[in-house]
């Protein structure tokens, strides 16, 4: 029996816009095991992006308990949370988030800076990691000179270089045509059987959400009864 | 200092508006190098002057002379060790532009009252026995080209001769040095007595005193009893100690502390509007890399040390470029006028206030952006990519 990573018990997110109060997600229970590649599907406004950000440790809940790995996410400081952040989890965004002044392998590096290793341990792990993504070749490069594709493929290399247990993946294809979005999904999907990563993604394309292992849907705030396998 | 490297990169993001700031800030610090340097000239003699020397002048002012026969009663005054005089002579070598300071003194009162003066004795005695013997400091031997036995004339702007000639003709016959580093010897000395036969005016006066104050007298206590034997007199007197009488000579010159102070604020105060600007918009065009960098697990307080440093590097460079280049100006400004700008000097003080100047200036540039990077919300910065 798979074990249980992340676990959300009644999170709500409720958000002040002036006077105004939104409700973005509302008492949401969810658990995601261990080595699972899950896609969450829903229209726009639906609180895909924000249950990311609560899984993430980049938000924190109004109301219930985000618990990932065993570390209580609702309850830890920010200064925590980046510690955290930088050891169990890593990020891949729509448009791929790089820093234009560094190459491919100073941006992959960029996690590790945290950490005590030395210039030349840091190095040497980027550049596996940029093996891994299949851009060994491109470490000297800086953004401006990769295409898309590459890009997120620096940029999912610079979220396993520390060697997270859960990737979190918003839109990773959203600024792709169709074959570079496959050839990510299916990095993914590598990284998901052979590497041992749980993935979390969001997505608006069903075809992407196929790569999945399975697929929730959300909508205003709530997971829907309906679950793709 | 592993995060250098990310902070050397992002201050060379917009090459062009990093450089125009890198350059605002080095005319800064050389205008900081040059008015230090000037500053420091016009208070060298504060600097090096000691307290156990005090200064008598006429109550009205400098300009106005002593009688000669105060110097004995001056002498007599409890708690005085030794007394000599000097006159301003004010003249020029050669052309109008080789000015420098110099006196007509008792040269052997002189010298033993200002031990900080070196010359080699046999030198001091040929000097005091020749009638229109002269010492010099070595800056001017050197600038002049002169030597041991050069007849060296000078001309007078206030002092003619009593033949009605301009030119007073002087020997060399010795060379000095001051053995306090910041000290400067870039004026001329010759014996009084001579002065006093040829001039045509203002006979039996001096400039002023210079007197020696007793083991444990009381400075205050002296000076004091000095301007009270004068008291009421056509020519009263006012004492003060050598430093504050070189402070009010500096002062005739105007209040020059206060315009560098009033120049240097200003200027520093530009300054910060042009690096604060550079770091707001720095920052303001790279929200969701900062974002970023906080996602991946850079703490609030690392973000805000990222762009506070380089604020500071901007700052540093601009600054360490103009000090350095300030330097070797007021080397040369030294060495080619040395003789009538004495003493001017970059102090290790000024080097290190510059130092602080450009971490404070970088600190206060950068502290708004860096806040704000700080505060930053990822999700609302996220957004906004």
């Amino acid at each position: 029996m798979a074990e249980t990573l992340a676990t959300l018990q009644g999170v709500s997110r409720v958000y002040q816009k002036g006077k105004e109060r939104v409700d973005v997600l509302h008492e949401l229970d969810l658990e995601i095991n261990t080595g699972d590649f899950l896609a969450l599907m829903g229209p726009s406004g639906s609180g895909k992006t924000t249950l990311l950000n609560l899984l993430g440790g980049l938000d924190k809940p109004t109301a219930g308990t985000v618990n990932v790995g065993g570390a209580i996410l609702s309850s830890m400081s920010n200064s925590q949370l980046s510690n955290w952040r930088a050891t169990h989890v890593g990020f891949i965004f729509q448009f791929y988030n790089l820093l234009p002044v560094l190459t491919a392998r100073k941006n992959v590096e960029l996690p590790l800076l945290l950490t005590n290793m030395s210039a030349k341990e840091r190095s040497r792990r980027a550049e596996i990691a940029l093996d891994i993504v299949g851009l060994a070749d491109r470490a000297s490069h800086r953004p401006r000179e990769l295409s898309g594709g590459q890009e997120q493929r620096v940029a999912i290399a610079r979220a396993i270089v520390s060697d997270p247990q859960l990737l979190l993946c918003d839109e990773p294809t959203g600024d792709l045509d169709r074959a570079t979005a496959d050839e990510i999904l299916k990095l993914l999907q590598t990284l998901n059987a052979e590497h041992g990563k749980t993935i979390i993604m969001v997505t608006h394309d069903a075809q992407a959400a196929d790569y999945a292992r399975r697929t929730l849907h959300m909508d205003k705030g709530k997971l829907e009864a309906r679950t793709t396998a | 200092m592993k995060y250098f490297g990310l902070i050397w990169k992002n201050t060379w993001r917009k090459k062009v508006r990093t450089s125009l700031t890198i350059l605002s800030v080095l005319v800064a610090f050389l205008l900081f190098a040059l008015l230090n340097a000037l500053g420091y000239a016009f208070r060298a003699g504060e600097d090096v002057s000691s307290a156990e020397r005090l200064v008598v002048i006429h109550k009205i002012s400098l300009i106005n002379p002593l009688p000669i026969s105060y110097e004995a009663r001056i002498a007599s005054t409890p708690g005085v060790a030794a007394v000599t005089h000097a006159s301003w002579f004010g003249g020029y070598y050669q052309e109008p532009r080789n000015q420098f300071a110099q006196f007509a003194v008792d040269m052997t009162a002189y010298f033993a009252l200002y031990p900080e003066l070196i010359i080699p004795p046999e030198q001091l005695e040929a000097a005091a026995k020749n009638r229109i013997g002269t010492v010099v400091g070595h800056e001017l031997a050197e600038k002049f080209g002169w030597k041991i036995g050069d007849r060296i004339p000078i001309q007078a702007t206030i002092w003619t001769k009593a033949d009605g000639g301009r030119t007073w003709e002087l020997d060399l016959e010795g060379i000095m040095r001051s053995n306090d580093p910041r000290g400067s010897t870039a004026f001329m000395l010759f014996n009084h007595d001579y002065f006093e036969e040829a001039r045509a005016f203002g006979k039996g006066t001096a400039g002023w005193y210079v007197l020696q104050i007793a083991p444990g007298a009381d400075p205050v206590e002296v000076a004091n009893a000095i301007d009270a034997q004068f008291a009421n007199s056509p020519n009263e007197t006012k004492t003060s100690t050598e430093a504050a009488f070189a402070a009010s000579f500096a002062k005739q010159f105007g209040n020059i502390a206060l315009i560098v102070q009033l120049i240097l604020g200003a200027v520093f105060f530009t300054l910060l509007l042009v690096a604060g600007n550079t770091m707001s918009q720095s920052v303001r065009e790279r929200i969701p890399e900062l974002a970023v960098l906080k996602t991946v697990g850079f703490r609030d307080i690392t973000v805000l040390g990222i762009v506070l440093s380089e604020s500071i590097l901007i700052i540093s460079l601009g600054g360490i470029l103009g000090l350095g280049i300030g330097w070797f100006l007021v080397q040369g400004v030294s060495q080619q006028m040395g003789a009538s700008l004495p003493g001017i000097y970059l102090s290790p003080q000024a080097m290190l206030m510059a130092t602080g100047i450009m971490i404070g200036a970088g600190i206060l540039a950068g502290l708004f952006p860096a806040l704000k990077a700080m505060r930053l919300s990822i999700v609302d910065a996220l957004a906004r990519g």
